[in-house]
């Protein structure tokens, strides 16, 4: 672990409360939908349209709640989807500030390694079927880690401490099948 | 334009935060998932609980507006979603945020993440009709509530107890465990001697 866990809990702390304070709380995984809204809306242009009032699409999800989703991918340049960007851009950079992640650790992550070896492609293939499940359980459950669990649960959410118990219950399960042996 | 500045700014230094604190680097979620290194659950346990703190303190003396809380909806969708999310979470490593983190600091292994992730949203766009006529996304036990009531934020509270005392003294509770939890609780500490990460 890169920072000491005191050091990076106040860190995160204060980004949590910063962006509640200045703007909403930090929530991620609308921004995946968004994105897909914005490639089909450029593979098909009457996938979002704009009514009198704002924006519908003819996908269910981004017509609901008034079209909101509908209109974010309209307007990409929009608070959420620009975190999302601005966060990557911040993690790359601070990642190269500290010298970068090593070749091999880019390839396959040290504890997989120690499990299963360093052929990428079963690495490679599980990363994405995981990352469909993600997606698909955020979706669902409205929100990921940061949107439901933490600043859900920092909001005394009832929501966020459901999401949470989900989420637990079922990542220390599979992680403890998963990976025995330590790296 | 203001807004553009700001989404630059906090979502920046979030981004260095899930970097610094290890949260982007999968070894470091599964050694928390698999209970051999809680270090990172100390600090987000941390992070959730001054956040807290700060945020009903700051509501309190008024420093804080409480139109800025989004509480989300509770419905038997948000379990059976977190169960899914935590599933792929230890199998991938990655969450929505630290995996696009991880897919922009050099990390291969995240690039199918997001791309497995761009699909699976894909999917429950197409498959949200179904969800909805299910009834699981109907809203329970009052749908967007908190665990008390908060002076001023509209939502309702499952208990009449005063919702900005009770986030303050939950968010201490957060703090408290956070410094109680051992730093692992499956297995032993390897004897053997192994190089620093």
């Amino acid at each position: 672990m890169p920072m000491n866990w005191k050091t990076g809990g106040v860190l995160l702390g204060l980004v949590f409360f910063l962006a509640i304070l200045l703007v909403k709380p930090i929530g991620v995984s609308t921004q995946f939908v968004i994105l897909d809204g914005i490639i089909a809306d450029a593979v098909n242009p009457d996938f979002v349209t704009a009514t009198d009032d704002g924006f519908t699409s003819t996908n269910a999800y981004l017509a609901k709640s008034g079209g909101k989703y509908a209109k974010s991918v309209a307007n990409p340049l929009n608070y959420s989807f620009v975190f999302v960007l601005a966060m990557m851009l911040g993690g790359f950079l601070s990642a190269m500030a500290r010298g970068g992640i090593d070749a091999q650790d880019r390839k396959v992550p040290a504890l997989w390694r120690a499990n299963y070896g360093d052929d990428p492609v079963k690495r490679y293939l599980v990363a994405f079927l995981g990352g469909f499940i993600v997606l698909y359980g955020a979706r669902l459950a409205g929100g990921c880690t940061s949107g439901h669990m933490m600043s859900g649960m920092m909001q005394t959410a009832v929501s966020g401490y459901i999401f949470a118990a989900g989420a637990f219950a079922a990542a220390i399960t599979v992680s403890i099948l998963m990976f025995k042996k330590e790296a | 334009m203001t807004s553009i500045i700001l989404a630059i700014v906090i979502g920046a230094a979030f981004g260095v935060a899930l970097d610094r604190v290890g949260a982007s680097n999968p070894s470091t979620i599964n050694k928390m998932l698999n209970l051999t290194d809680l270090r990172l659950a100390k600090a987000i346990m941390l992070a959730i609980g001054l956040g807290s703190v700060l945020m009903f303190g700051g509501q309190m003396i008024g420093l804080v507006d409480v139109g800025h809380m989004s509480v989300k909806a509770a419905y038997a969708g948000v379990f059976v979603g977190g169960l899914l999310l935590g599933a792929g979470w230890a199998m991938a490593g990655y969450c929505p945020g630290t995996g696009l983190v991880a897919a922009a600091s050099g990390r291969k292994d995240a690039l199918f993440f997001v791309a497995g992730g761009l699909l699976g949203a894909a999917a429950y766009m197409m498959t949200y009709p179904m969800w909805r006529a299910s009834g699981l996304l109907d809203p329970i036990w009052g749908g967007k509530v908190t665990l008390g009531v908060i002076p001023g934020s509209g939502y309702d509270g499952v208990t009449s107890l005063p919702g900005d005392i009770l986030g303050i003294v939950l968010g201490l509770a957060f703090i408290a465990i956070a410094f109680a939890l051992p730093e692992r609780l499956l297995g032993q500490p390897s004897t053997q001697a192994h190089p620093a990460e």
